[in-house]
Order: structure tokens, then C-alpha cells, then sequence
């Protein structure tokens, strides 16, 4: 796995251009994470449907690699129309499709930041882990 | 590019021995060792973290494993005999190479940060009194900052952090303010991971001894890259470790003064460090013995002697001009670039580099630099307490020894416009 591979067009184009960034207005959850290794941060907002199952929207804002940040920005992208069920399912594979790069294994960390804070954040909303400030993405 | 003409080196032949200099990079990195899909030149800029190790020390522990393993101290068969010969002389060859007095001065741990517990729970657990006051630097490196953050906690003391300039200099005047009588301690490093900073660390030791307080010094980037006198800087404690001056992991080195480690009770109990044990109790063995309990790391420290025989050849003189002109010229040539933020100064400084380019973050800059071959540092280089005053959560450091050229320097900023390209 090489380091020029990992920064294909799809991922410099959501660093640079980030989708969905921003801080929701009335979020019915919000959660924080950061990866230590590479000093990121994630914030997401979530809306969910009236069958407080589906997610309608998402947005985050953050610091970070540009892995990191282009993660987050795809995993706005993907998530809406999906389940909590589905989002919790989703593994590294999926994120390493989502990016259609290979993330090299010292990276993989700030790749897996955002669905981690995102699967922790409907966790709390459903009061299936015990209370937690943020997400720490760590070996 | 043969000899270097500036420093006198031979870095073509040094070269040849360093077998892992001439390994290709860029394929599968998820099993150790080179594989079919390697396709890059390794340029190794990451001296700073562990320098390779070349022929010479692998072949000496291979020696010490094929001809005579065995543990020290106890056998009187003779590979014990042999063993034990070549583990205290270790001893006598690091107190030469550092100017102590002899073997009582030089203890072997793991590494440096070793050595600093060692000294923390020896000392500072029976030493250091509530009100009494450890001043070390902003620019310290976590093995010595965290060790006497958690110290002073656990005591009652109070942890002084001197600060630094804006070239990356300590500030002298605010490390003469911040020592005073109730100083029991003043930790310094010797050259900054970081910065490259070559901090007056025998003009810091005096100030020490002006107020009654002990000096220990960090050598982990001093010793392999320059040469160090520890009886002219005076230090009381100085520690380094074998891993970054061309020996094996697993070895690291306290100096102390021998009346100072005489007076301090153990660390680690155990075996190898009594000399009598009853039910009731024990008495200690000599130093530097009594601060090495169980079996310590034999082959690491034939290794390391025959390392020091090959820095000693070369010449440290040699290799301290060397490094200093690889980091000048690299400073000068990351300095062509207004998107590069350099740290540290430009005059007098290790033979490191730390740096930022504008809007790429290190980690992502040092993926890029590895795809290309440049293996360099990227992130916090266990100095997050300093990135917080550079106001910045990581850099990127190239770092040099003996057997680096201009032309990996080159290498470096060829890779880095990759990147500058990418992200614009």
C-alpha cells in the first residue's frame, strides 16, 4: 500500500471540499471523537426519521488528516436513508470500500474515526453504552 | 557523491554496512521484510527515532549467540566466564566512551526512559520533599517530562518548566529565575528530538550546583551524533540509549555519579543485584550490580560495545560535522519554500529537521514522503507539551546520521513538492 494510492482524487476532492459540514441546527443526537495518533477530530449531528430508526441527515466539522476528514465527509454521504441497525453493522471493510483506497494499517485509525463516533453517538441515543464524553479511535 | 568533502567522511563505505540502506519499500507492509512488490529506494531520514545497525554489531551479538551465550555472574563454567568478561567490560567501554570514571558510573537499563524511573523512584521517592521544586525544560521529550510531572505529583513537589525562545532556544534568564534554593533537581535534554536545540547544558549544570541541585541530562540525541564528556558538563545523572547510536533495541545507559548512585537504594530487586539474602532481608552487590536486577540484556551490550568501536572509528568529531552539515543544508533548502514552517534554529542545532508545510497535515505528508521512499517522523515525537507552544498538533521531522546524503535531502524536497502538488 502506498501513500500517493491513498490520496486518490475522491479522497483530496472531500478533504478540500468537505460534504455536509457544518453544525446542525436541532440534532436528535450529537457525539465527539477524536484519534490521538494524528491529533483528529469529529463531530457529528445526526437527524433521524419519525420512526426514530432511520437517519434522514447528518453533518459533521472536525480537524484533522485529510483521511480523517474525507471519511467523515463520504460517511455523510452514505448514511442517510440508512438504519441505526445498518450503521452499526458497517465494519473497517466497509469504510476502506467507501474510500475505494487501501488504507495503509498505521492510518487506519483516522479512516475509522467517523463511524466509530457515529456508532458510539446512537449508542448513547439508545442508552446502550454507559455514558462516554467522546470516542477515542485507539489500537 | 563518495566522500564528503566538508566532513571527511566516507559515507560511500559506511554505506555497505548498513545492509537494510540498499532494501526497496512500497509494497506489502502488513508482514515484516521486503517482498516482489518493493519497487522504491529506502531513503531513511528517521535516525532521530533509531538508527539502523550495520554489519559489524549484528555480527558481534551473532558471536556472542553462536560462540559463548550464557548468563553472567553466575556459571563458573566458562562460557559464563566469557559472558560475564564481556558484559562488565561493556560497562568500561560506554564510561570511556562518555568520559566517566568507570563501571560504578554506568548502569544498563531498557532504554532512556528507563533510566529516568530508575533515578525518579530511587531518588525521588526517598529524596524529594514536599515544597522542593524539579526544573526542566518545555522542550523535553515525555521519557523525562511525564517521569517528573508523575514524580512531583506523587510528592508534593512542584514541576518548573523553562521555557523557550522564539529560534527554539531555552531562555536562560527565565531557567536562572525558575531555579532556586528549594531546586532538587534541574532536567535538561542535551539536544532536543524536536528542535535540534543544543541546549548549554554545563552552563545549566553550574547554575544546578550554584543552588545544591542535582543536573540530569537527556543524551538519547546527543551521544550517538556528537562527541560527549559527561565529567566536563558535570551532569550528575546522563542517560541515553543504544538503539539510536548504531547498536541493538533493548539497552539503554544511566551515567551517574558513582557517590550519588552509592547512596540511593535500589530500583528493580531481585536477583543478580544481592549480595546476601536471609529470610529477614537482603544487602545489595556493587555498582553499578545493584541497579541491574535478573538476567540484564548480554548480547545487547556486546552489541552496543561493538557499536561504540565502530562510532569511535569513524570518529564522533567526524560525525557531528557531518550531521551538522546535512542539517544546515536541509534547513536551507526547506527554507526556499514560504509554505514550509521550520523549527528550531538555524545556527548550531542536531542533526534533525522539524517541519510543517502549510495545509497538509504530517501524517498525510509523511504518507505521501513514504510512498516516494522518505522515511521520516510525523507527529508529536513524544513532545506534545512543546507542539502546544509551536501552536501546532504534529510536524514532520528528517533526521540524519553517517551514512546520509545531500541527495536524500534532495530526495526529501522532491517528495514534499509531491505533496504540495496534491493538496493544491
Amino acid at each position: 500500500m502506498s501513500g500517493s494510492d491513498m490520496y486518490r482524487q475522491q479522497i483530496l476532492d472531500h478533504y478540500k471540499n468537505p460534504r455536509n459540514y457544518g453544525e446542525m441546527p436541532d440534532p436528535d443526537f450529537s457525539h465527539v471523537g477524536e484519534n490521538p495518533s494524528c491529533g483528529d477530530t469529529i463531530k457529528v449531528d445526526v437527524k433521524l426519521a419519525d420512526d426514530d430508526e432511520t437517519i434522514e441527515e447528518i453533518s459533521f466539522t472536525g480537524d484533522g488528516c485529510a483521511i480523517s476528514q474525507a471519511a467523515a465527509s463520504l460517511l455523510t454521504k452514505k448514511l442517510p436513508g440508512k438504519s441505526i441497525e445498518e450503521l452499526q453493522a458497517m465494519d473497517t471493510d466497509d469504510i476502506t470500500e467507501m474510500l475505494g483506497v487501501e488504507i495503509s494499517p498505521m492510518r487506519i485509525k483516522c479512516a475509522v474515526l467517523a463511524r466509530q463516533v457515529a456508532q458510539d453517538g446512537a449508542k448513547l441515543y439508545r442508552g446502550e453504552l454507559d455514558e462516554k464524553e467522546r470516542t477515542i479511535t485507539e489500537e | 557523491m563518495t566522500v564528503s568533502d566538508a566532513t571527511g567522511l566516507d559515507v560511500e563505505a559506511i554505506r555497505e554496512d548498513f545492509p537494510i540502506l540498499d532494501r526497496q519499500i512500497g509494497g506489502d507492509v502488513t508482514a515484516p521484510g521486503p517482498d516482489e512488490t518493493d519497487d522504491t529506494p529506502l531513503y531513511y531520514l528517521d535516525n532521530a527515532a533509531t538508527s539502523h545497525t550495520p554489519r559489524q554489531v549484528v555480527e558481534a551479538m551473532t558471536e556472542y549467540y553462536y560462540e559463548y551465550n550464557s548468563n553472567v555472574h553466575r556459571g563458573i563454567h566458562s562460557l559464563s566466564q566469557e559472558a560475564s568478561v564481556a558484559y562488565e567490560e561493556a560497562h568500561d567501554r560506554v564510561a570511556a566512551f562518555v568520559g566517566a570514571d568507570g563501571r560504578e558510573e554506568i548502569v544498563f537499563t531498557k532504554n532512556t526512559t528507563e533510566a529516568f524511573n530508575l533515578v525518579a523512584y530511587t531518588w525521588g521517592l526517598t529524596e524529594l520533599e514536599p515544597g522542593e521544586n524539579v526544573v526542566t525544560t518545555q522542550m523535553e521529550h515525555h521519557a523525562s517530562l511525564v517521569t517528573w510531572q508523575q514524580l512531583c505529583e506523587k510528592q508534593g513537589a512542584e514541576v518548573r518548566y523553562v521555557e523557550i525562545d522564539e529560534d527554539g532556544h531555552l531562555d536562560m534568564d527565565d531557567l536562572r529565575s525558575k531555579v532556586d534554593d528549594d531546586t532538587a533537581m534541574v532536567s535538561t535534554v542535551h539536544v532536543s528530538n524536536t528542535l535540534g536545540t543544543v541546549n548549554p547544558v554545563a552552563e545549566i549544570t553550574e547554575i544546578a550546583h550554584e543552588h545544591d541541585a542535582l543536573s540530569f541530562v537527556d543524551g538519547a540525541q546527543a551521544v550517538p551524533t556528537r562527541p560527549v564528556d559527561v565529567g566536563a558538563i558535570d551532569a550528575d545523572f546522563y542517560a541515553f540509549s543504544g538503539h539510536k547510536m548504531l547498536g541493538p533495541t533493548g539497552i539503554g545507559v544511566l551515567y551517574g555519579k558513582e557517590r550519588l548512585l552509592e547512596a540511593l537504594p535500589p530500583f528493580l530487586v531481585g536477583g543478580a543485584m544481592i549480595r546476601r539474602v536471609e529470610f529477614e532481608g537482603a544487602t545489595w552487590e556493587d555498582l553499578p550490580w545493584k541497579f541491574e536486577a535478573g538476567t540484564p540484556p548480554i548480547a545487547e551490550a556486546v552489541g552496543l560495545t561493538a557499536a561504540i568501536d565502530y562510532l569511535e572509528e569513524v570518529g564522533m568529531a567526524a560525525i557531528e560535522r557531518h550531521e551538522s552539515e546535512l542539517a544546515r543544508y536541509a534547513y536551507d533548502r526547506l527554507a526556499e519554500f514560504d509554505d514550509i514552517e521550520i523549527y528550531g534554529p538555524r545556527e548550531e542545532r542536531g542533526g534533525l529537521v522539524g517541519f510543517n508545510l502549510d495545509s497538509v497535515h504530517a501524517h498525510d505528508l509523511s504518507s505521501i514522503l513514504d510512498d516516494h521512499g522518505v522515511a521520516v517522523r510525523a507527529g508529536d515525537h513524544c513532545t506534545q507539551p512543546l507542539h502546544d507552544v509551536l501552536g501546532v498538533p504534529a510536524s514532520t521531522r528528517a533526521s540524519f546520521y553517517l551514512y546520509n546524503t545531500r541527495e536524500e535531502i534532495d530526495e526529501l524536497i522532491d517528495a514534499v513538492d509531491t505533496a504540495r502538488q496534491l493538496f493544491a
